[in-house]
């Protein structure tokens, strides 16, 4: 669907913070409070907008214990319903954050989040390698997260410029 | 300093006012917890494309000088970008130099052309160095005074009302700093009317023409008959977000340019080299970096102008930079008063509108290039600042 300009610039400051105050958002776009609570509406009806997200360091919060490995996974197509049948069992289990179609060496990469290495390994071996199409998988566990859908963990952002200049 | 001392400054330094802005900045810098409204310069850090070319100049051991003009491949990038942006043409050879700033360029400009005593007619409210520079360059500033019910534009009866036999240059900046004022064509080509009719030069300080919002934006030289009466002053700093690189340019025609040459060779002999290999990855690579701080400056200008608004400082939208200029008459203070009980009070620093020259009173400059919180934290604390005034 074609999104207007203003419809553009809310999305595009939506990506960014979710939690901006509409007024301040109509304020950003020279739009009022109403036209701005429309074009919401309309996104978030269409499906535009899908969810509001939050980003967690969940590395800050004691007594999160957790692990998230990315799996490189090979398939075989079904006539008809290509990779689409096999991506939507895999994507039906809660554990399975992503699924994505790849270009290249595999077929599907799909992030799963367990609370220990061992509960990752087992739905490889007892869920995901067990399915009929799946052909082999490659498991890599994330050790340590940089930045994440654009945004810098630990971002040490401070102002550095001096506090009055021409 | 004793008395003794002093008396080796020479006249004309001494008698030179110290920026209106560095008293206010002491205040301000002595204080916790301010929200500074008052820095000229983006909040974005410089983009890491541009950083990470210079780290390479400096790993690959690009420490020496460059040429007097400046690496001749930065001089051809600076060509094509003001070729592709503006429609304008310089040869990289003859026509362009690399500055340190736009202020060294600025500088280079006057002392190339002023003659003892010659008038230099300075825009108000004005950037705090043009009028300094001016007389550091053995000139006479002369003011024209732009209105704020005017938006501060600059008319042309305003400018002939300051001429004389003796006035050599003008100094043009849009967009304007504090104002946020664009000269849009037409407001141009009304000032290079009077600049023909009277054998006039101008030096166009376009530091901020990467940062308009609303309308296409004409460079001066594009202007028809300009090119070879315009000193075209730009850099690095606002668009590119590079202030601390001090990497600025100047394009003029050849004989101009070769004036301000033979001053560069002997003052500075050449701009950073390290900076000058990260000017030539931004005009080469920095557009989508430009475009995307372009929109974010943008959308805080219409949240922050209009909020000035509604809290019941009355402000025209500016066109570009990214400096709201909002009238305080309604306090009754003067510009002066308002920001140190601001400051005190709310501990929000903005600039007086009167260290820009004489109708900069009555107004005070105020950044929207903080983050959206910060604005809104300001707004919040303006509007408690106004409340207790009624």
């Amino acid at each position: 669907m074609k999104l207007t300009e203003k419809e553009l610039e809310i999305v595009e400051i939506l990506e960014n913070n979710a939690r901006i105050p509409i007024e301040t958002l109509a304020k950003m776009t020279s739009l009022t409070v109403e036209e701005t609570e429309v074009i919401l509406k309309r996104l978030e009806e269409t499906k535009v907008i899908v969810q509001y997200a939050t980003i967690i360091d969940w590395r800050k919060v004691d007594g999160h214990e957790g692990v998230t490995a990315m799996i490189d996974v090979k398939v075989t197509p079904k006539r008809g319903v290509g990779f689409d049948e096999v991506a939507e069992r895999i994507y039906r289990f809660p554990e399975v954050k992503s699924v994505y179609l790849m270009s290249g060496a595999y077929d599907l990469s799909v992030v799963i989040e367990g609370r220990s290495m061992a509960e990752v390994a087992h739905f490889v071996s007892e869920k995901l390698s067990t399915l009929d199409s799946v052909i082999s998988t490659t498991t890599h566990f994330i050790l340590k997260k940089y930045k994440h859908d654009g945004t810098v963990f630990d971002q040490g952002d401070q102002d550095r410029r001096i506090v009055v200049a021409p | 300093m004793t008395r003794a001392t002093k008396t080796y400054v020479s006249e004309t330094v001494s008698r030179l006012q110290p920026s209106g802005i560095r008293r206010f900045f002491d205040l301000a810098a002595s204080m916790e917890g301010v929200i500074s409204l008052g820095v000229g310069e983006p909040d974005f850090v410089t983009s890491w494309s541009v950083r990470e070319a210079c780290i390479l100049s400096l790993e690959q051991g690009y420490t020496s000088y460059t040429a007097n003009a400046g690496l001749l491949e930065l001089r051809q990038e600076i060509a094509a970008y003001l070729s592709r942006k503006f429609g304008l043409e310089y040869r990289p050879e003859s026509e362009l130099l690399v500055t340190v700033g736009a202020s060294q360029a600025l500088d280079l400009a006057l002392r190339a052309i002023v003659n003892p005593g010659d008038e230099v007619i300075v825009v108000e409210p004005s950037f705090v160095s043009y009028g300094p520079l001016v007389t550091l360059a053995g000139g006479v500033p002369v003011s024209v005074r732009t209105n704020g019910a005017d938006q501060f534009k600059l008319r042309p009866q305003q400018i002939e009302e300051v001429i004389s036999p003796r006035t050599k240059a003008l100094i043009l900046c849009s967009p304007n700093n504090p104002t946020g004022t664009v000269l849009n064509r037409e407001d141009l080509a009304a000032v290079a009317r009077i600049v023909e009719k009277h054998d006039l030069l101008v030096i166009s300080d376009e530091i901020y023409a990467e940062l308009t919002y609303d309308d296409p934006y004409t460079s001066f030289p594009a202007i028809e008959g300009m090119r070879e009466r315009t000193i075209l002053v730009s850099g690095f700093s606002k668009g590119f977000a590079m202030t601390g690189w001090r990497l600025g340019f100047v394009a003029a025609p050849e004989a101009l340019l070769q004036a301000m040459l033979k001053i560069h060779q002997y003052a500075m002999m050449c701009a950073p080299t390290m900076a000058q290999y990260g000017a030539i990855e931004a005009l080469k690579n920095g557009e989508h970096d430009v475009d995307e701080m372009r929109k974010s400056y943008r959308r805080r200008r219409n949240y922050f102008v209009q909020s000035l608004n509604d809290i019941g400082l009355c402000c025209h939208l500016p066109g570009g930079a990214f400096y709201a200029f909002p009238s305080i008459a309604v306090t009754g203070m003067t510009s002066e008063q308002f920001a140190e009980r601001l400051l005190i009070e709310e501990k929000v620093a903005v600039v007086p509108g009167s260290v820009f020259g004489k109708s900069g009173e009555g107004y005070v400059r105020c950044s929207y290039a903080s983050s959206l919180e910060q604005l809104q934290e300001a707004i919040k604390r303006m509007k408690r600042f106004l409340s207790r005034l009624q």
